[in-house]
């Protein structure tokens, strides 16, 4: 029996291996290690080092392609060493291989990388599993990083059973950034709905925009496959869907773990959605989210949806045709809201809207909750102990402060003092207003109480980047109604969550809204 | 004293010592080879088997591959990833019973010249009944899923690419190969030029399409704007996303078929065109009966190294459409990296080896094709 186990084992090793080094070159060498209980720090956490206390050592972190998110890693790496004495190398792959890249290079052994900087949402796969280092010895250990400075919702999102996995460098969150000079000369408001959103970008759709003489677009909004539409369509969905406060939910319903997609809500974000697509480029079906951002940029675009970055980027003058002439609002909301026992839209009123603007119900959706620093937690201590170090120097007030008002990083505030402290943005080259407006926008959306984060339950890459991303593709093309792409987005999530056990599932998704 | 047993016992020992390792020698220096060889080819074939009937799955400290069967290729016919491999299928209409039809009985007289043949073998047999029942599937999928409400799948989209590109590639190949052979001025000039983009790697020639491609700012812009067509996208619609995939891929390798046809057309001997031209053949009739026959056996192996090759095409729909729209420009390696780019180990290795399985299908019928075209040329 105990040969049949190591011959199994053997077995399954070399499959794997064998299919990595096919995909990825790189030699698989040994067997997972053995379940591996959280590994507690040895020292102190290593970010006031000016004594050099990991000469010798290199760390290899893997992250996204740049030039965002990996540039001011690649940039700070030099200084870090010049303190720390450990060498930084950044490794990196296209987005929609970063999950694959890590969990295959830590599940194989490979533990080619000692650290990551990806979704945070992700460490509910990677945490149980042993894979990432707890970091909460060493955050608890961490003057330097003043964790406390950190917004409530980022410190929450990086966390899993009340343990720190991840440090952010980044704090993401969909707004809506519109075209100040372009809505005053059309005598329209910035959108308070998805519907006024609609209106809007129909208005200006074709107009001259940018002064070149030739038509431009409405609204521009990522939607090719394997890009990232699938934020943008929770972005539309969430305020729709959820209504009751943020510990609400728009994913699944809290009762018996049934997705909340199959009904009139989700399917008229479905259409929203693609309506943009009326009132956007021709190409925007192959459009990933740099391509829609450098139209906005450059005065393409009347309207769009985007993290944080479009505010530093759009007062960069070489770069920027839309300097001074970006305004920024928490997404849009809706008037009607799901009924969650009849999948009925129903009118906003007290009861159904407790959190209602003006009869509009606001669900901003924090779409992936910003880059996040996870170590491996199989590598050697001293490795970790630097990693972390980098982490930390990376995400300490005097480097971050300077990185989340440059554009080009692709970080974005989520320090309380960052969005405390304007100065800073005046500083960076904001006017007055624009800092206040670019800031308010983020605010309003942190400080909503009806919120809406990303999915945190185990499978969340399989639920929204592969399932969703398909059918949401099938769906753009046309190739779907909109009652067949709910109805099958429903049954694939149905089959996932049995897969996982619904029981489990549900109780990891009550966990992240804390419900009990 | 005799001596003779003293001298033939180390004798035959040496004899013995000797044959033994006369006959291992060859075992022990193909050894390492043959080895290297099993562990390279053979066993990750083997290995991705297992894994195409497995689920993959995280667990404490590594992963685990639990045995599920023949699930994921169930998944692939008629589960959930059935549209996706083989495509929405539309209802019958008189049309597609009419193609089918077609379809159906040239492939029953096929069978039939091969039952009046006194020829017939086991193998051949077997042979031409696969070959049947294959063509005839593959048809019934494409009558069904090429229009009239249809939707391609992975697999007719991949043999879409496969057999178009390939009939361009070497219709146009051959072309340039004849206008090469001539004795025109610049002709080595353009046979480096013709080579060209052979030369660049495909993920460089995706992006290259992609911008030329690209009707709001590529560099033909202006000329989709004199044709009115400034809200035109080749990535929105199915048929023109994989037109411009096709484009890119033809451009790429043509080159191909055009070199290795230039050096079939130079190799062939001289005297029989002379003669033709003294016997007053024409143009046409020297290619149709001389030049013809002599290239046939080079285009057939042409043919199927292209082929085997173009199944694998995943560089061009990756960077150009994301596979989209929808999944329209998706082939069956895209499907399998997509597969496994959501960790669906089993899944991707079960797409792959649908994938193997079409190539050695189509690879055989060109082999025999190609045995019989050289029987009958020679």
């Amino acid at each position: 029996m105990k040969s049949k186990n190591v011959l199994l084992k053997l077995l399954s090793l070399m499959i794997v291996s064998s299919v990595l080094m096919a995909s990825c070159g790189t030699p698989a060498t040994t067997a997972p290690e053995a379940a591996t209980d959280a590994p507690e720090a040895t020292e102190a956490p290593a970010t006031e080092t000016a004594d050099k206390m990991y000469e010798g050592v290199t760390i290899d972190i893997l992250t996204f392609v740049g030039p965002q998110v990996a540039e001011p890693l690649q940039r700070r790496g030099p200084d870090f060493t010049a303190l720390t004495g450990a060498t930084v190398n950044i490794i990196t792959v296209p987005n929609s291989e970063l999950y694959q890249k890590v969990l295959t290079d830590a599940v194989s052994g490979t533990n080619s990388y000692d650290g990551y900087l990806f979704a945070p949402s992700w460490i509910v796969d990677f945490a149980p599993a042993g894979l990432i280092e707890d970091l909460t010895p060493y955050v608890e250990k961490d003057a330097a990083l003043e964790w406390d400075d950190v917004a409530p919702f980022f410190r929450d999102f990086n966390s899993y059973g009340g343990k720190v996995y991840s440090i952010p460098l980044d704090g993401d969150m969909h707004m809506v950034y519109y075209r100040i000079d372009s809505l005053e000369e059309a005598g329209l408001e910035p959108p308070k709905t998805w519907d006024d959103y609609l209106a809007v970008a129909k208005a200006l759709h074709g107009k001259d925009l940018n002064g070149d003489g030739e038509g431009d677009y409405g609204s521009c909004i990522s939607k090719a496959p394997g890009q990232q539409s699938y934020w943008w369509i929770w972005s539309i969905a969430a305020p729709y869907i959820q209504s009751q406060g943020s510990n609400q939910g728009p994913f699944f319903n809290t009762k018996d773990m049934t997705p909340l997609v199959n009904n009139e809500a989700f399917k008229r974000a479905l259409e929203v959605y693609k309506e943009t697509g009326l009132y956007g480029p021709p190409d925007e079906t192959n459009q990933g989210v740099g391509d829609s951002r450098g139209l906005f940029l450059s005065g393409r675009c009347a309207l769009t949806m985007d993290w944080g970055d479009i505010g530093p980027l759009a007062i960069d003058a070489e770069n920027s045709k839309v300097v001074d002439k970006t305004g920024a609002i928490q997404n849009p909301g809706s008037t009607e809201v799901l009924d969650w026992e009849t999948g009925k839209l129903v009118a906003c009123d007290a009861t159904t809207c407790p959190y209602a603007v003006d009869g509009v119900n606001h669900a901003p959706f924090a779409s992936f909750g910003g880059w996040a620093g996870a170590v491996n937690a199989a590598v050697d201590q001293k490795q970790k102990d630097a990693t972390y170090a980098f982490f930390s120097y990376m995400a300490q007030p005097a480097q971050s402060n300077a990185d989340v008002v440059v554009g080009k990083t692709g970080y974005n505030p989520f320090r309380i003092s960052q969005f405390e402290n304007k100065q800073a943005w005046v500083d960076a080259g904001f006017s007055q207003v624009a800092a206040e407006q670019y800031l308010s926008g983020i605010e309003q959306s942190l400080n909503s109480p009806n919120m809406a984060a990303d999915l945190r339950i185990p499978k969340n890459h399989e639920y929204i980047q592969v399932e969703l991303d398909r059918i949401l593709a099938e769906y753009i093309a046309g190739n779907l109604t909109t009652d067949e792409a709910a109805q099958q987005l429903y049954d694939s999530w149905e089959a996932i969550t049995e897969e996982a056990d619904r029981e489990a599932q549900l109780t990891f998704y009550k966990g992240t809204l804390g419900q009990k | 004293m005799d001596t003779r047993n003293d001298e033939t016992q180390p004798a035959r020992l040496h004899t013995i010592i000797s044959g033994t390792a006369d006959r291992l020698v060859g075992t022990i220096f193909l050894l390492p080879t043959v080895l290297a060889l099993l562990f390279l080819s053979i066993f990750p074939l083997i290995a991705s088997l297992y894994v195409s009937l497995t689920k993959f799955d995280i667990a404490l400290g590594g992963f685990k591959l639990t045995f599920v069967g023949l699930k994921n290729y169930k998944d692939l016919f008629t589960g959930s990833e059935g549209t996706h491999f083989l495509g929405e299928f539309a209802p019958n209409t008189p049309l597609t019973w009419t193609v089918f039809g077609l379809i159906v009985i040239a492939l029953a007289i096929f069978l039939a010249r091969y039952f009046l043949n006194a020829r017939i073998s086991i193998g051949g047999l077997i042979g031409r009944l696969m070959l049947t029942l294959g063509l005839g599937l593959s048809s019934w999928m494409l009558v069904h899923t090429l229009w009239n409400g249809g939707r391609l799948g992975t697999a007719s989209i991949t043999l879409v690419y496969v057999f178009v590109g390939i009939f361009f590639q070497y219709i146009l190949g051959l072309g340039l190969a004849l206008l090469t052979v001539q004795n025109l001025p610049g002709r080595r000039f353009f046979r480096v030029i013709f080579l060209l983009p052979m030369m660049i790697t495909p993920v460089g020639v995706a992006y290259m399409f992609r911008m030329l491609t690209d009707t709001s700012k590529g560099p033909f812009t202006p000329i989709w704007q004199a044709f009115g067509l400034t809200d035109f996208s080749w990535v929105n619609n199915p048929w023109s996303a994989r037109t411009a995939i096709l484009i890119g891929d033809i451009w790429q390798w043509t080159p191909f078929m055009f070199i290795v046809l230039v050096a079939a057309l130079e190799s062939q001997p001289t005297e029989p065109i002379e003669a033709a031209t003294v016997d007053g053949a024409n143009s046409w009739q020297i290619f149709r009966h001389i030049t013809w026959p002599s290239i046939i056996p080079v285009s057939m192996t042409l043919i199927l190294i292209r082929l085997i090759e173009a199944f694998k095409i995943v560089d061009l729909p990756n960077v150009m459409t994301n596979g989209g729209p929808g999944t329209a420009t998706q082939s069956l390696t895209y499907h399998a990296y997509i597969n496994w780019r959501a960790l669906d180990l089993g899944a991707s290795a079960a797409v792959a080896y649908m994938l193997l399985f079409l190539v050695t299908f189509f690879s055989m019928i060109f082999v025999n094709l190609i045995r019989q075209q050289t029987v009958e040329t020679l």
